[in-house]
Parts: C-alpha cells; sequence; structure tokens
C-alpha cells in the first residue's frame, strides 16, 4: 500500500534538489559585491522604514478561526461519508447532531455580523 | 524493509531538527515556519504508519489553518525578539521537566507493551483493501459518540468565544449599502412635476 505513495517521495526529493540547486548555485556562481545600498530592504515608492511585525486589525484573525472551525467541521464528515453503510442510522442520526450543534454556531455569527466586513 | 527503516529516520531526523529549530530560533516567525516542517514531517510519518486519513488532516488542519492562526498571533503580540530570549532560560526548567515527563510516560508505554505482546516483530502490515478512513469512522460515530459530540459542543464554544472576543461595533463607520444602490428606481430620485407656465405680467 506503500508502494502507491512512491512517486511523491519522488516527487518530493526532486522538488528538494532543484530548490537546493538553485540556491548552491546563486551561492557559487553569484559574485556577491554587496554593499549597504543593495542589502537595505526596498520597496518601490517609499523608504522601508518599520518592523515588518506591525499591528493589524484583528478581524483577520476572527476569520481565520471561523475557518478553522468550520475546516474541522469538514474533517469530521469525510470519515463519516467514507463509513456511511457500516455505521448506519446511528451514525446518521449522531452526524445530524452534530451538524445541527455547529449550524446553532452558523446561525449566531450570521446573525451577529461576523461574516461581513464592515 | 530497509528501504521503509531508512525513510523513517530520514524524515524523523528532519522532523527532530525542525523541532529543535523551533525551540531556537531567535526569529519567532521563523520558529512558526519551522513548526509547518515539523508537522509536514508528523503528516509523513502518520502516512508510513499507514494512518492515512490523520496524516490528511494534520496537513490540511494544521498545517493550513492552525499556523496562520499562530501565525496571526506571532504578528499581533508584536513579539520583541530581546524578549524572547529572555524569556529561554527563564522557562526552560519548567520546559526541561514537561520533556522529562514525557519521556518517563513514553519509557512506561513501551515496557507495559513489552510486558502484554512482542514489540520485537515490529509493525504488522494491514490486510489489502484496508481503509484507515473507514476504520476510523466505523467506531467514531458509534462507540465514540459522545466524544464526538462534545466536539461539536466544544466548536461551537470556540465560535461564540471568538466572535464575542473580536468582535466590535465602530460607530460613525460610512459603508456603503450595495443592495440599496443597485435596488434604487429613477423615480426615487427625481419626481417630474407637471405645473402650468407661468405667466408673464
Amino acid at each position: 500500500m506503500l508502494q502507491e505513495y512512491l512517486p511523491i517521495l519522488i516527487f518530493l526529493a526532486i522538488a528538494a534538489g532543484i530548490g537546493m540547486l538553485l540556491l548552491a548555485l546563486g551561492f557559487l556562481i553569484g559574485r556577491g559585491q554587496k554593499d549597504a545600498e543593495k542589502l537595505s530592504p526596498y520597496e518601490c515608492g517609499f523608504e522601508a522604514f518599520d518592523d515588518s511585525r506591525m499591528k493589524f486589525d484583528v478581524r483577520y484573525y476572527l476569520v481565520a478561526i471561523l475557518f478553522i472551525i468550520f475546516d474541522l467541521e469538514i474533517a469530521f464528515l469525510f470519515p463519516w461519508a467514507v463509513s456511511l453503510d457500516t455505521v448506519g442510522k446511528f451514525g446518521l442520526i449522531s452526524m445530524g447532531l452534530f451538524l445541527a450543534i455547529l449550524v446553532v454556531g452558523f446561525i449566531y455569527e450570521w446573525k451577529k455580523g461576523a461574516l461581513e466586513w464592515d | 524493509m530497509l528501504f521503509h527503516s531508512i525513510l523513517f529516520y530520514v524524515f524523523a531526523a528532519i522532523m527532530f531538527g525542525a523541532a529543535l529549530g523551533v525551540v531556537f530560533s531567535r526569529n519567532p516567525v521563523h520558529s512558526v515556519m519551522l513548526l509547518v516542517l515539523t508537522f509536514f514531517n508528523a503528516a509523513v510519518l502518520w502516512l508510513m504508519a499507514e494512518a492515512e486519513f490523520l496524516a490528511i488532516v494534520l496537513v490540511l488542519v494544521y498545517v493550513g489553518a492552525v499556523m496562520v492562526l499562530f501565525l496571526f498571533v506571532v504578528m499581533m503580540l508584536d513579539v520583541n525578539v530581546e524578549a524572547a530570549k529572555r524569556g529561554l532560560t527563564r522557562y526552560a526548567p519548567f520546559g526541561i521537566a514537561i520533556a522529562l515527563l514525557m519521556v518517563v510516560e513514553l519509557m512506561q508505554l513501551i515496557w507495559l507493551r513489552s510486558q502484554v505482546g512482542d514489540t520485537v516483530g515490529g509493525f504488522v502490515p494491514n490486510p489489502e483493501g484496508y481503509s484507515n478512513t473507514k476504520a476510523l469512522g466505523s467506531v467514531l460515530y458509534t462507540e465514540h459518540v459522545y466524544a464526538f459530540e462534545i466536539a461539536a459542543v466544544i466548536l461551537l464554544l470556540a465560535i461564540i468565544a471568538a466572535i464575542t472576543l473580536t468582535m466590535r461595533k465602530r460607530p460613525g463607520l460610512k459603508v456603503q449599502n450595495i443592495a440599496k444602490q443597485v435596488g434604487v428606481r429613477a423615480k426615487d430620485r427625481i419626481r417630474v412635476v407637471k405645473m402650468d407656465a407661468e405667466k408673464k405680467s
């Protein structure tokens, strides 16, 4: 069964190989005449004046966490879909309850306006 | 089988190195990136143990989503590199204690297993046509239904907690109501008034 993943392994090896080869070539062949101006961060139009770690709106975080919750819900759905013929009616009902609980949360976030950007 | 072991040790070594990098990296963002690498290698190890569903979920949920959150937190906290460095020595005893505890637990588990049956035989490959996803699904929704429903409640809790913590009304915000803009008719905007011409006197 693991043999089926051999192409992925080969793909990984080739990808890592090409990545390292390109970096190594740049390192070896590049002439590397560095000066302060060349090494300074460049951004078109204005001086790079600040730390890259700036504070940003917490709403991005909200979107990400709401995504994760429903991502997990989907992850629970996959084995259920595969094994539906063995878990039977009980499995159907337990998944129904699971989805119902999360729909409560979905309605809450919709009504609360968490899905709106402004 | 030798190839299998070599692969295991290669991925385990990368994982180990990446995990060390997470702890020792000065830059918190680099730590998060190395944690992504650690998770990827853990997924490969799970795949090699034929736990395919768990491996894919690890990549989907942890690498795809949880790591984004980690990055957000690292960015949002505005972590000072110097302050992070000071914390390393301060929390080191605590971390070492937890690591030792985990080693003891692992040893105990291995010891218990060695009492019960053979560990020398190693990993028994699953029969042909075995599906990890199906095996998981056949017990998760029936035998472990309470844990499953508790997971739903915890997710619901997470939704409500995230919304109450981060949602805030911003008064005085000027926004467009696009539906209203599109739905407007000419007669709402201008009114044509019929009236008699004014006489010049």
